[in-house]
């Protein structure tokens, strides 16, 4: 983001940037900043708060009275909610099925919902929702020994699929969600320590690691911290 | 990430830039620049090592956050898109005579650079500046994820 904001400065544009970072807005000096320390993802830093957002937009306008480069900070910080989402997951149908594979089969219906509610959906990247059960089946057939050489994968890419099994059951989530809107991290705490597909993707992750994948394959298909 | 961020090497601009506001803000254009890759559905997704930038109108709101990086929150921007992308807020702001008006056109570029950034520094971020610049563009907020 400072990078542009010197490529557009120099183009005879006036900008701002909302900093997450300090120490890196500190360092690239951008002509104006407003540093906000909020969830990373969420630099307006809260959604469905029109004033609070309003709030942020006319400190960063008010740096454009400054004559010389100006580092600004929101007096606010909003800290990351690591607490899991309250969410109820529907009922398993077929006890046969692996468990992440039956799990995200009766997460359907939400996930249908949130889509008609949206009208966008992030899932897409490398398969469409229709997949995300039997993208979990070979992810679970990897944990229990199956070698990613030989079975192939729905989509291909390890990376991608995560992400859009990811988006389905955080899309899921939000229209079973109780309680207050989720903070950032909330709903990650959720597919991660609740779900069976977090489990899964998570146990592919390592089989991945011990077969000795190259390491962009499996790395990037949860959160580094997880 | 934010502790990994701090030490990560990033490019040092000398002698920047620094182009005032010459006019009020309550006469300025104002369009959004973010980087979390975002992109309408029938736009082309980016890959993992996007460097260029898409263009979307101001009325869009099916906008799909495409950045690869699972070590930020999404979920605010499925909540409300304006946590990341602002524009019913400058749409207000310019009702209400606070800026002159929100541009007609706003882009989004990927967060996840090369890390020399130089396609960014010579390529795709000039050619998006030319656009800003074709539309009149006086101030860019620039929103990171």
């Amino acid at each position: 983001m400072s990078t542009l904001a010197h490529v557009f400065e120099a183009a005879g544009l006036s900008t701002i940037v909302l900093a997450s970072m300090r120490e890196v807005a500190e360092k690239m000096q951008p002509p104006r900043a407003l540093f906000c320390d909020f969830p990373l993802g969420r630099p307006l830093g809260r959604p469905s708060d029109a004033a609070f957002q309003r709030g942020v937009l006319e400190q960063a306008f008010g740096l454009l009275t400054a004559s010389a480069p100006v580092l600004g900070r929101h007096p606010e910080t909003i800290e990351s909610e690591e607490m899991p989402i309250a969410c109820a997951i529907p009922p398993r149908e077929n006890p046969s099925l692996p468990p992440a594979v039956d799990e995200a089969k009766a997460l359907r219906n939400a996930y249908d919902r949130a889509l008609q509610r949206r009208g966008v959906t992030s899932v897409g990247r490398a398969i469409d929702a229709d997949q995300v059960p039997d993208a979990l089946g070979v992810f679970d057939s990897w944990a229990a020994g199956a070698s990613w050489k030989e079975v192939p994968l729905p989509g291909k890419n390890t990376v991608a699929v995560s992400h859009d099994i990811r988006a389905y059951y955080s899309e899921a989530a939000l229209e079973l969600a109780t309680g207050p809107e989720p903070g950032g991290r909330a709903v990650e705490a959720w597919f991660h320590t609740e779900t069976e597909a977090g489990k899964t993707v998570m146990a592919a992750r390592a089989a991945l690691q011990a077969q000795e994948a190259p390491f962009p394959f499996w790395f990037y298909m949860a959160p580094a911290h997880r | 990430m934010r502790n990994y961020g701090a030490t990560q090497a990033v490019p040092e601009f000398e002698g920047p830039a620094f182009t005032p506001l010459t006019k009020p803000l309550s006469e300025a254009r104002v369009a959004i620049v973010t980087s979390a890759a975002l992109h309408r559905p029938d736009q082309e997704r980016y890959t993992q090592t996007d460097t260029r930038f898409r263009a979307f109108d101001r009325d869009d709101r099916d906008l799909i956050m495409g950045h690869w990086s699972p070590n930020f929150d999404h979920t605010g921007f499925q909540l409300d898109l304006n946590v990341v992308y602002p524009i019913d807020r400058l749409r207000e702001l310019a009702a209400d005579g606070v800026i002159g008006d929100a541009a007609p056109r706003h882009f989004a570029f990927a967060g996840n650079q090369p890390e020399t950034v130089s396609e960014l520094r010579l390529d795709t971020g000039p050619a998006c500046a030319l656009e800003l610049v074709a539309d009149a563009v006086d101030v860019v907020l620039l929103t990171p994820v």
